[in-house]
């Protein structure tokens, strides 16, 4: 898609992709956190924020303004320098996971033939901003919320590696653009139905995967019901207390983030991403444009889907114990995934699809 | 527990049908109206026995009703209020003083239950936050003012209580 053969235009167009990208994440941020509110608000029989514009859809941009016009507290005995990184490090590698993000036929920043590693890897990362910021902070209750937050995101990583082993073996690549395409053709051949008619018997396996899948987004992103490292009830706001004004923005920014980026990739795994639920045969003739913008809109409906199940999660889910949590991750979803890696390749080695 | 039912309760979880029980309820709840007051447009009911802020009343003829007794004064738990009183110019007995302070105010009521003249009273008046703490010291001509404000409300609420007392 990008001509290559000057390497500042390459530059510059990357440039503008990574612009529009952000944009476009952070603008439908504002609106999805509007949303996440008004959805929490109307499971409780609330109208939720309707003030500030039509149904209180600017809300978020208020609250940004007030959030940036903050005076920004540091404690006397943070560690400054690591203080004022933390907020910064969640949200770098909260944007910079989307890159690998394909919106549509061909729209992806940086289309690498390890996506998934590289989405692994940085979610991964994404854990030493909390630990930073809890231990810059100098102060007991950030302390103990990133402990929580290093030892749950740990434990969830692990089975979250294993359901995208268990995708990777059915799409047999980890460029994400490949296991997208693969899932062509009508949602029967979504990977959450085994992808393809002929691997319908897998749906047993996948569908339990998918549910895994979204539980440990929850926990991996420190969503309720796994919100243990900033449970306000025992630990007041967790890793965040300490933290006021654009820091504070730039970790609930990440956050947010992180969760859509969740959205995104449960919906490319295992809901084949930009492709419609239709066969698109009849999409030949269409310009190249249409078609990517048509991809776009059914990634963004599954997105918007996926946040919507988030926000109910964390709407009608009670919180969980630490015991149950570390019981849940490494004594249920750990052996579980283990076994369905197990049973996915045993398919295709053996299988009719072999 | 016995195997069967911790079978049972790991089936029952496995099937997240705690999950799509609470998801179906809360569907069902969005979906109704909301129970939301909007407030500075919409405001919820309010009783005639409501205890707001303070006034004094003043008869019709635009006398002050209060007689200095030092009633509330003296039944005020808080200690807020603060009576100086000297004989008028016309011989009657009225305050030079009257002060309540409103920080220290526990909004009990007893101040214009100990009335005997019905002088000082709790308003239906909620919305007087100030920005500064001195201006919630209110003397006598603020709570007069208060009363002259809010006579017609007061009024009618103590005739739609009267029966009760």
């Amino acid at each position: 898609m990008i001509p290559a053969d000057n390497p500042w235009i390459w530059f510059g167009l990357t440039l503008v992709q990574v612009a529009l990208v952000l944009m476009g994440v952070m603008v439908s941020l504002a609106f999805l956190l509007w949303g996440d509110r008004k959805i929490w608000a109307g499971v409780q029989m609330r109208k939720g924020p309707n003030v500030v514009g039509p149904f209180g859809l600017f809300q978020s941009f208020a609250d940004f303004m007030k959030f940036v016009l903050k005076e920004i507290v540091i404690p006397d005995g943070s560690d400054k320098a690591v203080f004022l990184l933390a907020p910064l490090l969640s949200f770098i590698l909260a944007f910079g996971a989307w890159a690998v993000i394909p919106m549509g036929p061909g729209w992806v920043v940086a289309n690498i033939n390890v996506g998934i590693l590289y989405l692994f890897a940085i979610s991964s990362l994404g854990v030493y901003g909390i630990i930073m910021g809890g231990w810059a902070s100098n102060s007991k209750y950030p302390f103990l919320g990133s402990l929580r937050s290093a030892a749950q995101m740990v434990s969830y990583e692990v089975s979250l590696g294993l359901i995208i082993i268990t995708v990777i073996l059915l799409a047999g690549s980890m460029n994400l653009q490949t296991i997208v395409s693969k899932q062509a053709g009508g949602f029967w051949n979504w990977n959450v139905f085994g992808g393809g008619l002929h691997n319908l018997p897998l749906i047993v396996v996948m569908v339990p995967m998918m549910v895994i899948f979204f539980i440990s987004a929850l926990a991996e992103t420190n969503r309720p019901p796994f919100d243990l490292p900033e449970a306000e009830s025992e630990l007041v706001a967790g890793y965040q207390i300490e933290y006021s004004s654009t820091p504070y923005l730039l970790f609930m920014i990440g956050e947010y983030a992180n969760i859509v980026l969740m959205c995104g990739m449960i919906s490319i795994l295992f809901f084949g991403g930009w492709q419609a639920p239709y066969p698109t045969g009849f999409m030949a003739h269409w310009s190249p444009t249409l078609v990517s913008l048509h991809g776009l809109l059914w990634f963004a409906i599954k997105m918007v889907f996926w946040f919507f199940m988030f926000a109910m999660a964390k709407a009608i889910v009670p919180r969980y114990r630490y015991d149950q949590l570390m019981r849940l991750g490494w004594k249920v979803f750990l052996p579980t995934s283990g076994i369905a890696v197990v049973l996915v390749a045993a398919y295709r080695v053996f299988g009719p699809g072999a | 527990m016995t195997f069967a039912a911790r079978a049972s309760q790991a089936i029952k979880g496995a099937a997240l049908m705690d999950f799509a029980g609470a998801f179906g309820l809360a569907m069902k709840y969005m979906l109704r109206p909301k129970k939301t007051v909007i407030y500075p447009n919409e405001r919820g009911p309010q009783s005639p026995r409501f205890r707001g802020e303070h006034v004094l009343r003043r008869y019709p003829n635009g006398e002050e009703r209060c007689i200095a007794c030092k009633l509330c004064e003296a039944i005020c738990p808080a200690q807020a209020i603060v009576i100086e009183a000297e004989p008028r110019a016309d011989g009657s007995r009225r305050t030079t003083r009257y002060d309540i302070d409103m920080v220290k105010c526990i909004y009990c009521g007893l101040c214009q239950e100990a009335c005997p003249v019905d002088a000082i009273v709790e308003g239906p008046n909620t919305e007087y936050a100030v920005e500064t703490r001195e201006e919630l010291y209110y003397d006598k001509q603020r709570l007069l003012d208060n009363g002259d404000r809010w006579e017609r409300e007061i009024a009618k609420n103590l005739e739609l209580d009267a029966p009760y007392r």
